[in-house]
């Protein structure tokens, strides 16, 4: 019975089991940045209770060695992306919501799901057995720049690249398959314009995920050559290692793995953030009781963020000295590729205007990604801009620029799912006051955590700091900021709390409601299992006449009164 | 439930395609961005290079010439298995399937001794960086033929059972099979000029 479900080939299954391992791998990478924070405002200082169970090789007397540090935050980069936020956007919301709101049976291809998912597990178990090899897990960042990353002594690095490897194999499966099914298995009457907004989010991310992916497949076989087989690819002539020249051949360009990296790594922003827009969009149409205002504009932002997104991956490289022109350039498409995602940004705020709006948690999380994402898309402007870049880089500003986006941006619509979707699951609701408590909990820590990173990155603090700034003069000033910063941390893993409590006890004791508790017009709330046919626009709420303020879309005409 | 699922057969009228083919063309493109990512490399790494070796002294282009005959008579007879199972022939899907299968199987070999030669004379990964995207290139490519060998070898043997029970679909399967080993021939034309011609 157990086998059942972990083999099973139905979607919906499939997309709980990328669900229950995505939040398993997000608490495992917040756990490992609550002992980044705690070395970050106590360095040198042994973690109270867990320092024990890091090892003398990692942790003498629990105190956090540099190596041991430069492993937590490689490790909580990598897993966080690859293994949390990714999985849980697109392999759950788009498995468990795609085929229902097209109203399609299942996936195009239920078996090749299945071992996408698979390819997914085997991978995030290498990725947790690296940390337990000796010289222990990947520690040149999540970015494994070369050629550190190349002469990175031990197995974590090469482990590392064998688990992108896996990951980039079900993503690529998980891809073909979204967009097959999308294309193939849409019900009738459900046209390209009456897909709701989330399922066009998911197919232009699975594009990304597709044609992106490769370059870092190539990548990493390129550096798994160079750790295993001796090649220089990465590894230009003349380089010396503790003062030993390197007996290799050279002539390789360190650079390369860095355009190979961020040609997967730019579109992988949006393969973040795209899903949590769609989620966004659906949830504030859903509780304005509106249509979704530009909803064709919408989509056609989409397309031109998809399309962009192949040419802005430089932005990431400013530092490097790779040329003025070249920077040009890509300052130039970073500055346009503003423009669309202001356009959704733009239109989810319009879409609220003169909606009688409810209040419901999903819609507070839902509310509040606007903001935080606009926060960390505008912090995002002075650093596509090569002059301004320059000083910022390599700061905590960068850290908090995109965590402003990935965590109460992304991370908030991702909850907002939940709470929205967890009826359709389940029959219950998730419990009010406990979502309500966790939502302020996590806007408040999530601010506290974040936004002294600007301060700090605009001091200079460095980021990847093993002390967090204290042996530098100028970090003195804002060093304080570090202190508030883990207390918000440690207090965030505590409203999550709440969280876990409320998702294990609404399963048996939530309030069962009706089978579309939300009164939605997207047709994965609809009961009936026989094949279904289209009539409208995915958002037809408060239709002028239709006796209720929303008409699904398998909906004839209503009634005119 | 895979029986419920519509368009694995039929074609949709008004996308004109079935999931397999609309299936492969997506996973064709992502292998044109992983082949394109090496290529891309390999240019970089050689308009870089301070020296770079003459290639076609390096390594055996009459072998290599064999090598591509081999493939694009592959390709030949893949094409002549699907023209066989679409008129019913399942004798002529089999004699040239197997053909392929075969031609494939050479590749490999020649493949096996151009690379047995080359560590005969101490050439390894590690001598350059050309040798070293000549191993990498050409055994990511090995790597795409002997999957496609597997592939065509389940269609011969424990797959061809789907004839009998559904012709069209097998047929399918056969044509599919088909567009990812032309792509594989095609790498390979690719492969063939830049590593050792050029």
């Amino acid at each position: 019975m157990f086998f059942k479900y972990l083999f099973s080939t139905d979607h919906k299954v499939i997309g709980l089991l990328y669900g229950f391992t995505s939040l398993f791998f997000l608490l495992v990478g917040f756990v490992l940045v609550i002992v980044i924070r705690w070395q970050l405002a106590y360095p040198g200082e042994p973690v109270p209770g867990v320092g024990a169970l890091f090892g003398d090789a990692n942790a003498p007397g629990g105190i956090i060695l540099p190596e041991f540090y430069n492993q937590l935050g490689a490790m909580h980069g990598t897993i966080m992306v690859f293994l949390g936020v990714v999985p849980l956007a697109v392999g759950a919301f788009g498995n468990y919501l795609i085929p229902l709101q097209i109203g399609a049976p299942d996936m195009a291809f239920p078996r090749l799901n299945l071992a996408s998912y698979w390819f997914y597990f085997a991978g995030g178990v290498v990725m947790l057995a690296s940390f337990f090899v000796p010289g222990g897990a990947a520690n040149n960042g999540w970015t494994s720049y070369a050629p550190l990353s190349d002469l990175a002594p031990g197995h974590g690095q090469t482990m590392w690249l064998v688990g992108m490897l896996l990951i980039i194999f079900s993503s690529l499966l998980g891809a073909l398959n979204f967009i097959t099914t999308i294309v193939q298995l849409r019900a009738p009457g459900m046209t390209w314009f009456r897909l709701p907004f989330f399922v066009w989010a998911q197919f232009i991310t699975a594009f990304l995920l597709l044609l992106a992916f490769p370059a870092l497949q190539a990548a990493a076989i390129l550096q798994g050559m160079d750790r295993v087989a001796g090649t220089s690819f990465f590894l230009p002539s003349g380089l010396a290692v503790a003062g030993q020249p390197l007996e290799v051949a050279g002539g390789g360009n360190a650079l390369l793995w860095q355009h190979l990296f961020w040609f997967l790594g730019h579109p992988e922003v949006y393969v973040l953030i795209l899903p949590a827009m769609g989620i966004a969009a659906e949830i504030i149409t859903n509780n304005t009781r509106k249509p979704l205002w530009g909803y064709r504009i919408m989509v056609y932002s989409l397309f031109v963020l998809g399309f962009l997104s192949f040419v802005v991956w430089a932005h990431h490289m400013f530092l490097t000295g790779m040329g003025t022109v070249i920077s040009a350039f890509f300052q130039a498409t970073t500055m346009i590729i503003s423009i669309p995602s202001v356009v959704i940004l733009s239109s989810l705020i319009l879409s609220l205007y003169g909606g009688s709006i409810r209040f419901t948690t999903p819609m507070l999380f839902a509310l509040a990604f606007l903001p935080m994402f606009g926060i960390g898309g505008l912090t995002g402007l002075p650093l596509g801009l090569a002059t301004t870049d320059i000083p910022l880089h390599d700061t905590n500003y960068v850290v908090g620029h995109f965590h402003y986006l990935v965590a109460p941006g992304t991370i908030f619509a991702l909850f907002a799912g939940i709470y929205h979707w967890f009826p359709r699951l389940t029959g219950r609701m998730l419990n009010d006051w406990l979502g309500r408590i966790h939502f302020v909990g996590s806007l408040i820590c999530m601010n506290v955590i974040f936004m002294p990173m600007f301060v700090q990155g605009l001091a200079g603090v460095n980021r990847r700091l093993w002390d967090g700034g204290a042996e530098y003069v100028h970090a003195q000033e804002v060093l304080y900021l570090n202190v508030p910063m883990s207390v918000a941390a440690f207090a965030l893993g505590f409203f999550q709390l709440f969280f876990v409590l409320n998702l294990f006890m609404s399963l048996r004791g939530g309030r069962p409601v009706e089978p579309n508790p939300w009164h939605a017009t997207t047709i994965e709330w609809r009961t009936e299992h026989e094949p279904v046919r289209i009539y409208r626009d995915p958002y037809d709420y408060s239709v002028p006449g239709a006796p209720t303020d929303f008409v699904p879309q398998h909906h004839a005409e209503p009634q005119r009164v | 439930m895979h029986g419920t699922l519509p368009y694995t057969t039929e074609i949709r009228p008004d996308t004109g395609l079935t999931n397999p083919k609309l299936g492969i063309w997506l996973f064709l493109a992502s292998e044109v961005m992983l082949f394109g990512s090496l290529f891309s490399s390999y240019a970089l790494l050689r308009s870089a290079a301070a020296a770079w070796p003459d290639q076609s002294a390096v390594l055996s282009v009459p072998l290599a010439t064999l090598n591509t005959i081999i493939l694009i008579t592959s390709s030949a007879t893949m094409v002549l298995s699907l023209v066989g199972i679409r008129a019913q022939r399942f004798d002529r899907f089999r004699l040239h399937m197997g053909l392929t299968l075969a031609l494939g199987a050479a590749f490999l070999v020649v493949k096996v001794f151009e690379y047995a030669d080359k560590f005969a004379h101490g050439l390894v990964p590690a001598t350059d960086n050309f040798l070293g995207l000549y191993f990498t290139m050409t055994g990511v490519h090995a790597l795409h033929v002997l999957i496609g060998m597997v592939v065509n070898a389940y269609l011969l043997w424990p797959g061809a059972r789907m004839w009998r029970t559904e012709p069209q679909r097998f047929t399918n399967r056969v044509e599919v099979a088909g567009i990812y080993w032309h792509f594989v021939d095609v790498v390979w034309i690719f492969l063939f000029p830049v590593l050792y011609l050029l």
